[in-house]
């Protein structure tokens, strides 16, 4: 173990010196502790070198947000109970995912989860997110490079079309699956979530990994994806976006509904 | 402006004077012989009732159509050569389509009002086929294809099948992914023709699909060829509209020899222009505030995408919905051939029910016997089997209808999809039976209220004390007027079974007996004038006791 090599060079260092205080050990213990302490928080978590007291403090925050909030169906050691899946290897992505658009903690089970608001502030919904990834590896929270919407729209509605239209339909209104479940409407979600669900996969959703989808055409979606946010129809209202079927129903409410109106004063008599 | 004139059938004579339009119309009349025209038509009779309106409203649309298709085909290409989009609609820009995709999206962001005249093209085609529906219901629930009109109901019906192969052509032509989701159903259709369905699938599109010869052929049947028989069927059938004249509702003066109502010289014609424009005017502001077939979002067609929430227009859904609504699995195998049942039978049965609406005339009149010509349209109510067997079709085709937007209803409601598709096919067998039963019910139930009120009049609230004590609630009575709406329907009874000339029964009429004995069976007969005569006697219908409504049983 990496502890071990490290103590040992600092724990002989002193023994070279001679002459020393008494209170020398002790110091020389305490800093021995402190660089080992350091040393094994450097090592063991994920892989973004950038480990501080902070991060730690923020790993702390995620353990005990878990214990009080999660553990109760995912497990103390996040291997799962018969009410929830196993969340070693999920990684922090699907945390942040599933707290921050209030999915969990679920409010009861069905079908599957609706979106609902998070019950954590975002610095929260980090520490869990950071603790659970610093379990076992998985999808690590996206890069910004990818969230800005400043990828290619054309291309990016067409990956949408291809590999998302199916469910979300092709103006991303949603649908319907099998046995009550369904697929949201993605109007108004986030860049950072619409990345993230691709990448884990939420509930009934597969996971489109770098493999399938590159990070840089997963940016092409979401780009697609906020130009229908930012632009209005250009055919006017859009009736939810749920092509033929409320055509139809306005059709025959509102326009043969007005029209028959019309006929009725037409033929009215006189009083 | 209410000038009610009376029409004989048969026709007016117009009478002759000297003025400068007389002398201009002379001049036109000697070369053309216009005036028989004009005596015929300019004559014409409408009676008013809204309802009776509902035809102009197809034909207003259907002219809407035609000025924007033609607008539409100046800038169309009905074409399927690959192209690569560089117009103005940025998620699309750079992809490659086909050029009818292409010339779609150039026509709706890039020419001036070309979106707008789409939209408006699309609305009306929509609210064509919808008022055709809607005239098709009141025509039937009236009874107005009776004898003289059945031919005309034929046509009529043609024309509902024109309009939606047009509508279906149309909405085709794009080339976008949700037509061409559309069209792969249509070649699914007909590939389950048995035997005949490949080589048939191959002959329209020109090899497996989709080639790249069905926009093209699909442009050439929605422009050309469908809407010369369209017109010209349309052309027959208001020619024989003005040869056999319109329906009428009973009331005083309206009988059965005559048409009252407007002449269409000089308020009727202002008044159908004027509707002209309101009808253009709902469609144009529908089009302006509501985007309808948005393209752009659909992208161009690919075999391998498909859209959630896919489905047709809304006159084709009753299709969709019967092959959501088939059983899976049905089918088998003999040696190489597959049997799609699964396919075929929503076709036959399809076919079956569009063929039993456009033969019902003549099947309602051989089972009534009935070969009199009718002029004077029913109330629903008092052709209580016609207008159950009615309500049993509509709700037949309403829930393959929703039956198409199954999965919309799942989602919007928060129900499974499985549990939405079985509660479905459920009502699909049992609704039309149920509404058949009910409607029965409620026109008998209706007719018996309105013989009460004819014999007996309203019950005022008015408690009167006779001298002896005793306690009335004195009824008020209707004027002829109002009573002439409630009595003057036709009483049928079942067709005896009789022997031929040979003295036997063949099976035939024995079939058509038990199909008379069903249709009349139950029914309530009119107030006879005997009946009123003795009611007003009786002291206007001031005492109650035991009404005079009888419910006559068939079976003797």
């Amino acid at each position: 173990m990496r502890k071990s090599t490290d103590i040992s060079p600092l724990a002989r260092k002193p023994r070279k010196t001679g002459r020393r205080s008494p209170l020398a050990s002790i110091a020389l213990i305490l800093i021995g502790l402190v660089a080992t302490g350091g040393a094994y928080a450097l090592f063991s978590t994920t892989a973004s070198a950038s480990t501080t007291a902070a991060n730690q403090q923020l790993l702390t925050e995620g353990s005990k947000l878990f214990q009080a909030n999660c553990a109760t169906c995912h497990g103390m050691n996040l291997e799962g109970t018969q009410q929830a899946p196993s969340l070693l290897g999920v990684g922090a992505a699907s945390v942040q995912f599933q707290v921050s658009t209030g999915r969990m903690p679920a409010a009861a089970s069905g079908p599957q989860e609706e979106e609902k608001p998070s019950q954590f502030t975002d610095q929260q919904t980090l520490a869990l997110a950071e603790f659970v990834g610093s379990k076992a590896v998985g999808p690590g929270i996206p890069s910004k490079q990818y969230l800005g919407g400043t990828g290619n729209a054309a291309k990016g509605a067409e990956l949408f079309r291809i590999n998302c239209a199916m469910c979300h339909n092709v103006a991303g209104a949603g649908g319907a699956l099998t046995e009550g479940k369904y697929a949201p409407s993605l109007s108004g979600v986030s860049a950072l979530h619409a990345y993230e669900a691709m990448i884990t996969g939420p509930q009934n959703m597969p996971v489109f990994n770098d493999a399938n989808i590159t990070p840089s055409q997963k940016a092409d979606i979401i780009t697609y994806l906020k130009y229908l946010d930012k632009n209005p129809s250009p055919g006017g209202l859009d009736l939810g976006n749920l092509g033929p079927v409320s055509e139809g129903l306005f059709l025959w409410i509102f326009g043969l509904g007005a029209i028959v109106g019309v006929t009725i004063w037409l033929t009215a008599k006189a009083n | 402006m209410t000038t009610t004139t009376s029409e004989t059938r048969g026709g007016a004579v117009v009478p002759e004077r000297k003025s400068v339009t007389q002398t201009t119309a002379n001049w036109i009349d000697e070369r053309t012989s216009i005036s028989g025209l004009v005596r015929e038509l300019g004559r014409k009779i409408f009676p008013d009732h809204w309802s009776f309106m509902l035809g102009e409203v197809a034909l207003y649309s259907f002219i809407v159509i035609l000025l924007t298709g033609t607008f539409l085909t100046f800038f169309f290409q009905a074409s399927m050569a690959e192209v690569t989009y560089d117009g103005s609609y940025l998620p699309l820009k750079g992809i490659d389509m086909s050029a009818a995709m292409s010339s779609t999206l150039h026509l709706s962001f890039d020419i001036r009002g070309g979106l707008l005249m789409r939209q408006i093209h699309h609305w009306a085609a929509l609210l064509f086929v919808a008022s055709i529906g809607l005239h098709m219901l009141r025509i039937f629930f009236t009874g107005a294809f009776r004898k003289p009109r059945e031919l005309n109901w034929v046509i009529g019906f043609v024309l509902f099948i024109l309009a939606l192969a047009e509508g279906f052509t149309g909405y085709s032509l794009p080339d976008d992914l949700l037509s061409g989701n559309g069209l792969r159903i249509i070649d699914g259709l007909v590939k389950g023709i048995p035997v005949i369905g490949t080589f048939t699938s191959y002959l329209l599109f020109g090899g497996e699909f989709p080639g790249t010869a069905i926009v093209g052929r699909l442009y050439t049947l929605h422009i050309l060829l469908l809407p010369a028989i369209l017109v010209a069927a349309l052309g027959v059938h208001l020619l024989l509209l003005v040869i056999n004249k319109h329906t009428q509702f009973a009331g005083p003066g309206k009988t059965n020899d005559n048409v009252v109502g407007v002449p269409i010289m000089p308020v009727f014609a202002a008044k159908a222009g004027g509707f002209f424009f309101i009808v253009f005017g709902v469609i144009v502001l529908m089009a302006t505030f509501f985007t309808i077939n948005p393209v752009w979002l659909y992208g161009p067609y690919d075999p391998s995408p498909i859209s959630a929430g896919t489905q047709p227009d809304w006159y084709i859904g009753f299709a969709d919905g019967a092959l959501r609504l088939v059983p899976s699995g049905l089918g088998f195998q003999i040696g190489d051939f597959t049997f799609a049942l699964n396919v075929f039978l929503p076709i036959v049965v399809l076919g079956l029910f569009i063929v039993l609406v456009a033969i019902y005339p003549f099947i309602e009149s051989w089972v009534t016997g009935d070969k009199r010509e009718h002029h004077i349209a029913d109330r629903p109510r008092n052709a209580p089997t016609r207008t159950a067997i009615g309500a049993a079709g509509v709700v037949f085709y309403a829930v393959l209808w929703a039956a198409a937007s199954s999965d919309l209803i799942a989602t919007h409601f928060s129900l499974t999809v499985e549990g939405v598709i079985l509660t479905l096919q459920i009502l699909l067998i049992v609704g039309p039976i149920i509404a058949y039963l009910v409607t029965k019910r409620l026109c008998i139930g209706l007719q018996k209220k309105d013989r009460e009120i004819a014999l007996h009049g309203y019950e005022s609230g008015r408690i009167v004390r006779l001298p002896g004590g005793e306690y009335i609630e004195v009824h008020e009575q209707l004027t002829d007027y109002e009573r002439w709406r409630l009595v003057s329907f036709e009483d049928y009874k079942p067709l005896m079974l009789r022997p031929n000339a040979k003295g036997q029964i063949s099976p035939l009429e024995r079939a058509r007996s038990v199909l008379s004995g069903w249709f009349f069976e139950d029914r309530i007969t009119p107030v006879t004038t005997h009946e009123l005569e003795q009611q007003h006697h009786a002291g206007h219908g001031a005492l109650e006791g035991d009404s005079g409504t009888e419910i006559e049983s068939g079976h003797h």
